[in-house]
């Protein structure tokens, strides 16, 4: 099976369960984690990015300047403030219908991180039971698992979302739904690598030994085992998720009008960006901001976590 | 290496099989057919007789199996809205989008190898950091985006390159780079990794005290091993772009298969759309399983798995 390349350092346990404990005194391992954080400055800038960019969409009713739906014909495509005819009113302009472009963007970053959590939640559940059960179970279960996982990397994804939401309507929901059911397969990829590496320890068999059903194994011993390399992928999906939508609201089947979706401000703006650059500029620099800000989070977790899986 | 090949050829055969039925499934549960292709003012009679026409009313499984039967033999129906073969359609598009994806993973590898290896020479320099920003600046960079931008750059404020249209090389230019650019990422890392790996292992060293010029070193003993690996992701990241390119086609106005997939979607024209996401999982199955051989003939290891 070809699977990407850089999934496999993601499934290194966050740290070895018999690691040698040093003589001196050692800090908790979340103290020490948040140490290696403070020192990551990729994780500082994508941290610092998204917490801004998260702000400011939850705070989008407080701070947007104006209503992002409502129209005004005689302030159509206003530039902003940084050319000649840009005024303070509407700092970053105005839409082809005259709406408030920073008050759309502020509201747009809230489907954007919608979009991406949601996505990235209904993905992993499917991914992550998927990979539990093939690393856990091994044999005959691992095979199915392995044999979906092929199956599905197989359909074009851009092209079965766009037909599965055209089929339906596209809506925000449909997009979630449609995202979530796709993008699994990384999730399964790592947890079924990961618990590989884990099953055969010596706190799973204490664990068996015991007495617990499978069921317990898997929730209390190797679920929290493999947590840090899940929320890793959890990241980089999410990023997908959030880049997926904007493509398929620009080809017009995702997100629908009047909702301030990025993807779709850049299709709106697109017949304009001739001779009015910023209507694209804006809202694929707020995309290309927010996916960033999210990977560079993700690679650094990626680092902090299992420092022993860095390249 | 039979063994495996053989193994490895079934599961592909099984794989296109599951896809089969997946893309027909899909199309078939996700709505009601007869419906979506009457479009919103048909009234109740029109709908039952589209059912009837196009063969919606008879079983699931019957209907699989006549396409599928058909689809084996290249007959894919007729369009929709073309009122042509399907197959004739896909033949004079698919060309587009293969020369497309060439020239895109061609500008992709050309930029990222190259890369990689200076990256892993100098490693943990300006020079490596640099490397990875522009990699992680790609993965975030959305694709449609990037080639509007190309176009005002290159298009609008120099001129130098058409904006859309697919009469000359000069129109695959832009759509090339924004695909290329895509799939940079996941080269240039797997080959500084791969190069980093190859440049500390022993035969290397041994070189090195023989006294052979660091040029050499680096171009005939370590980014020939380093380079194998790439090669059979190339591949399949050649199959991603030929999926992905719908977004760029789009951009760009080029009439190859991702922008007909698109134009049929929007139509309802469900025949070529069934047969685009067919075919693209078939090449895409095809290329995965090339790449899984020539890495499993390289490296023994691998076909134990």
């Amino acid at each position: 099976m070809s699977l990407p390349p850089d999934t496999a350092a993601l499934a290194a346990p966050a740290r070895p369960p018999d690691a040698p404990i040093a003589l001196a005194p050692v800090p908790s391992p979340t103290r020490l984690i948040l140490r290696r954080g403070l020192r990551h400055t990729g994780f500082l800038i994508g941290a610092g990015i998204l917490g801004l960019i998260v702000l400011a969409a939850l705070a989008a009713p407080l701070i947007a300047p104006h209503d992002p739906y409502a129209q005004d014909v005689s302030r159509r495509l206003i530039p902003p403030i940084w050319q000649a005819k840009g005024t303070w009113d509407h700092v970053l302009g105005t839409d082809k219908l005259g709406r408030d472009y920073l008050s759309r963007l502020l509201y747009g970053g809230q489907i954007s991180l919608l979009i991406g959590i949601s996505a990235a939640l209904i993905s992993g559940l499917i991914g992550t039971t998927l990979g539990l059960c093939a690393g856990y179970f091994g044999g005959w279960v691992d095979s199915v698992v392995s044999y979906i996982v092929t199956t599905r990397l197989a359909m074009p994804v851009v092209l079965v979302a766009l037909a599965m939401a055209a089929l339906v309507g596209g809506s925000l929901k449909v997009v979630v739904l449609v995202l979530g059911f796709l993008l699994w397969d990384r999730f399964a990829v790592v947890t079924r690598a990961a618990t590989q590496q884990i099953r055969n320890q010596d706190f799973v068999s204490a664990a068996r030994a015991a007495g617990l059903t499978d069921l317990r194994i898997i929730g209390q011993e190797i679920l929290p085992n493999i947590m840090n390399a899940l929320i890793v992928v959890a990241t980089l999906e999410m990023a997908h998720a959030i880049l997926l939508e904007a493509a398929l609201s620009f080809l017009g089947l995702g997100v629908q009008p009047p909702l301030p979706s990025w993807g779709l401000m850049i299709a709106e703006g697109k017949q304009y960006m001739f001779f009015q650059p910023w209507v694209i500029t804006i809202p694929g620099v707020a995309l290309l901001l927010l996916v960033l800000a999210i990977n560079l989070l993700g690679d650094g977790l990626r680092d902090i976590t299992a420092p022993e899986a860095r390249h | 290496m039979l063994a495996f090949t053989v193994r490895r050829v079934l599961v592909a055969l099984a794989v296109a099989v599951t896809v089969s039925v997946a893309s027909f499934l899909l199309l078939h549960l996700s709505g009601d057919l007869a419906t979506a292709i009457a479009g919103p003012e048909a009234t109740g009679p029109q709908i039952a007789q589209i059912r009837q026409d196009y063969g919606l009313d008879q079983p699931l499984l019957t209907q699989f199996l006549t396409w599928g039967w058909r689809a084996l033999h290249l007959d894919f129906g007729n369009s929709f809205y073309f009122r042509e073969r399907v197959i004739d359609l896909l033949a004079a598009r698919l060309p587009i989008t293969l020369y497309l994806g060439f020239i895109a993973l061609a500008v992709a590898l050309f930029v990222a190898i190259p890369l990689g290896v200076i990256a892993a020479v100098k490693r943990d320099t300006w020079i490596d950091r640099t490397a990875l920003a522009v990699s992680v600046l790609g993965q975030a960079m959305p694709s449609f985006w990037f080639g509007l931008t190309l176009i005002l750059i290159f298009s609008v404020n120099l001129r130098w390159l058409p904006v859309s249209g697919n009469a000359t090389w000069k129109n695959f230019v832009l759509p090339a780079v924004a695909l290329g650019y895509y799939a940079m990422p996941a080269v240039m890392r797997l080959t500084r990794n791969g190069m980093l790996e190859v440049l500390a292992s022993d035969y290397v060293r041994t070189a090195r005290a023989k006294g052979l010029p660091p040029r050499k070193i680096l171009v005939r003993h370590a980014l020939r091993n380093a380079v194998i690996p790439v090669i059979a992701l190339a591949a399949v990241q050649f199959g991603f772009m030929l999926g992905g390119s719908i977004v760029i086609e789009a951009v760009f106005s080029l009439q190859g298969l991702g922008q007909l997939a698109w134009e049929s979607i929007a139509r309802n024209d469900f025949p070529v759309v069934q047969a685009i996401v067919l075919v693209l999982a078939m090449i895409y199955i095809g290329l995965t399983l090339a790449a899984d051989l020539l890495n499993a003939f390289l490296d023994p290891r691998l076909r134990q798995a």
